[in-house]
């Protein structure tokens, strides 16, 4: 069958079962935009800056484990989409980005709208492509896609010029990829696993933590098993949340800068930590000599180069986790672990997350614990990046698995907004929120406008306190409260903001409106946003200074106080 | 980074696609991973479509498991060993511009006769030695020289190639196991899904 460039794209994605494709045109992408209605399996959404399409395929890809797709045409097209690129990339998201770029006689020109787009793209994706002839737009698509899936998934984009697009070729979809160099690892080397096993078997303290990995290769009852089998707790990273029930008895919270000081201490505690799919961020370690001290390390990890990057392991395991923990958890005996768990359950108590106050106002992690509380903890959260991410991650309670989508790794504001619509875009039976703190939605908020024009339902809770809270907070703790550049003395009104674009707002000022206003945005159709106007002054807590440890962990003064 | 005494140098060879961009890929990441290289060499191998690289790496163990991981982890990279001394030889080439008038041409002569260096161009006052050797070898000949005025320089940078006749696929699929812990880390088995198997290809 002989089909053009843009036929073989639009039929490659067909194939890779594609149904949807974010997306915004330009002129030297028009003629793959041109071929689209032909091929009415493929829902395009036009968004309203490709920022937004990058990150709605993330949030896509994430709320699925299925690839999302975004288009760009050359030059600023292209470059608008780099950070969301960039964030698929540090999350092990599964995306795939189609470019336009300028004729091929054009390359290298300076040409209008031309951008090296390959080059400016290298450092931050997994693979990319700039195709030079329609023949090989069979095997690059079908590459394209196994590359953003398999293995640890990340973000592939596929340049081509324009001419490309209307150039004629034999199409033969691929059934199979030759990449020699490329071998996702499956199932783990057995004596590293026994080996593993033996650790386990002598260790009195062990914790787990839990990463994407869990997510991706979907381990969640493998994980629960293991982790019931051993009684290990289980701490869940900023990605890992949602792996693991968060009311399960074993689950000890985030580690990390701000993670519950209960999970900061048993880590600190333990002799033996169990890494699985998950790659010791600094955010997670702070000061690695400082971390764990006392601990031996298993990690695994689909990513040979995660192993030793950040944090010696005892033993490393390389292989995809839901395999890994098929071949672990026989070998582990079933352990009494009654005194190591009491210890954690004393920490628990002596260091509770948040204590409601008695006044009025409304705190953020009121807003969260309503939105858990009337969601019965099932729905999808997006989040931007900064304290209220920070927030839900500590207080949603979640209840069904592979729910948390946010930017973990780039933390790019701005991720709130786009994110949920992807994510409500996939699972459009799912209730999805979104927690935006009024800096970040600021910086995507015109997608609000493609969230109407599609009817993609997302609640917006705007976790409103008129500054960039982390930054602000920062300044309290290391700038003397010398607040530079972190107040918006000229916020739009939201409410009204809302209704331009078409959707219901809701403004909520004082602690008694949350309930209401989180109840009546559930009630309403299509996407609500609400403007929780929040103490501007709230920190989140337990703070680990970067380059600390644990010995260095402030806590929430009102709650030290309320100990004492 | 470990302290300044215990940096070695290592000598890891990859074998990639020779496709357009591929040479950036590699330096791409050499750089955004701030890994120190002190030289490489690139040029084609015997098997059409793909190239090899040898690059010189200066750091400890962890650091050079580290590189050869993230070399792995680019697509077009398909194979990467670690060469040393033992089971490796390492040539490089370099091109010398000495001085050289009538007076001292034939001190010069000899000694990169010693050396069994080769003299390719002669000029009134200068000549270009070429030599080829390991860097111990090149860089004697270059302090020699120094004596009578060393113009110019150019170095290819380090090639090793496996010693012994025959590369067995299984030796090939040890070099390749990751090693960056005196505790040894567990090989996956690999996933190939149709694709042709790395262990059948020729080294990195």
């Amino acid at each position: 069958m002989r089909l053009n460039g843009s036929q073989i794209i639009c039929q490659a994605l067909l194939n890779e079962g594609v149904d949807t494709v974010f997306g915004i045109p330009g002129g030297a992408i028009m003629p793959l935009y041109q071929t689209l209605p032909q091929f009415p399996g493929l829902r395009h959404i036009l968004v309203r800056h490709e920022q937004g399409a990058a990150m709605a395929a993330d949030g896509y890809g994430r709320a699925t484990g299925n690839v999302g797709v975004c288009f760009a045409t050359s030059g600023p097209g292209a470059t608008n989409m780099v950070t969301g690129l960039a964030g698929a990339m540090m999350d092990s998201v599964p995306v795939v980005a189609v470019t336009g770029q300028v004729t091929r006689e054009a390359i290298g020109k300076d040409a209008f709208q031309e951008t090296d787009v390959t080059g400016v793209t290298l450092p931050v994706l997994k693979h990319n492509y700039l195709v030079m002839t329609a023949a090989e737009l069979p095997r690059v698509m079908k590459e394209a896609f196994y590359l953003a899936r398999s293995g640890r998934p990340g973000p592939v984009l596929v340049d081509v010029p324009k001419d490309v697009f209307v150039e004629e070729a034999e199409f033969e979809y691929p059934e199979t990829v030759e990449l020699p160099g490329y071998p996702p690892p499956t199932y783990a080397d057995e004596e590293a696993v026994k080996r593993a096993a033996e650790l386990i078997a002598e260790a009195k303290r062990p914790v787990v933590m839990a990463g994407h990995g869990i997510i991706i290769s979907q381990a969640y009852k493998e994980l629960q098993e293991f982790a019931e089998k051993g009684q290990f707790p289980v701490s869940t990273t900023l990605l890992g949340i949602s792996s693991f029930k968060t009311d399960h008895v074993l689950n000890i919270g985030l580690p990390g800068m701000h993670g519950s000081a209960f999970a900061s201490h048993a880590i600190n505690d333990s002799d033996l930590l169990i890494g699985l799919g998950m790659r010791f961020d600094d955010r997670v370690t702070s000061k690695v000599s400082l971390f764990a001290p006392k601990a031996k390390v298993i990690h695994v990890d689909i990513d040979p180069a995660e192993l030793g990057k950040n944090v010696p392991p005892t033993i490393g395991i390389v292989g995809n986790v839901k395999h890994v923990l098929q071949q672990l958890t026989p070998l582990v005996e079933r352990a009494d672990r009654r005194e190591w768990l009491a210890h954690i359950d004393q920490l628990r108590m002596k260091h509770p997350l948040f204590r409601d106050e008695s006044d009025d106002q409304i705190r953020p992690q009121d807003v969260i614990q309503q939105i858990s509380d009337l969601t019965d903890g099932k729905a999808i959260i997006a989040t931007g990046v900064g304290q209220h991410q920070m927030w839900a991650a500590q207080l949603y309670n979640f209840a069904e698995y592979n729910s948390f989508v946010t930017s973990g790794g780039l933390g790019s504001m701005g991720y709130e907004v786009p994110s949920a619509m992807g994510a409500q875009v996939a699972c459009p039976d799912r209730v999805v929120w979104t927690l935006a703190g009024d800096g970040g939605f600021q910086m995507t908020m015109m997608e609000l406008a493609t969230m109407v024009e599609n009817h993609i339902p997302v609640k917006i809770a705007l976790i409103n306190n008129f500054s960039l809270g982390m930054v602000r907070q920062w300044q309290d703790i290391f700038y003397n409260h010398d607040y530079v550049a972190t107040l918006y003395t000229g916020n739009p009104d939201f409410v009204k903001l809302a209704e331009a674009f078409g959707m219901k707002g809701i403004r909520a000022t004082t602690k008694s409106e949350v309930g209401p206003a989180v109840a009546e945005a559930m009630e309403t159709d299509g996407p609500v946003l609400v403007d929780f106007q929040v103490e501007m002054t709230e920190n989140v807590y337990p703070f680990i200074p970067p380059g600390t440890g644990v010995d260095a962990m402030v806590e929430d003064p009102r709650l030290v106080e309320g100990r004492s | 980074m470990a302290m300044q005494d215990s940096l070695q140098q290592h000598t890891v060879v990859a074998l990639v696609y020779d496709r357009p961009g591929v040479l950036n890929r590699v330096v791409s990441m050499v750089r955004r991973r701030a890994f120190n290289i002190s030289s490489l060499a690139v040029g084609h191998s015997e098997i059409p479509g793909l190239s090899r690289m040898t690059f010189v790496v200066e750091g400890d163990d962890t650091l050079l498991a580290q590189v050869m991981s993230q070399l792995r982890k680019l697509v077009d990279v398909v194979r990467v060993s670690d060469m040393n001394t033992e089971n490796s030889v390492f040539r490089e080439l370099c091109l010398l511009r000495v001085k050289a008038d009538a007076e001292t041409r034939s001190e010069v002569m000899q000694i990169a006769n010693i050396f069994r260096a080769n003299i390719v161009d002669v000029a009134h006052d200068s000549l270009v030695v070429e030599i080829t050797g390991d860097e111990d070898k090149v860089e004697s000949l270059a302090l020699l020289m120094e004596k009578f005025g060393v113009l110019e320089i150019m170095r290819s940078g380090r090639l090793a190639m496996v010693r012994g006749s025959v590369w067995e696929a299984d030796t090939a699929a040890k070099a390749a196991a990751p090693s960056w812990t005196e505790n040894g880390v567990g090989r996956a088995r690999a996933q190939t899904e149709g694709s042709q198997p790395a262990a059948v290809l020729p080294p990195g």
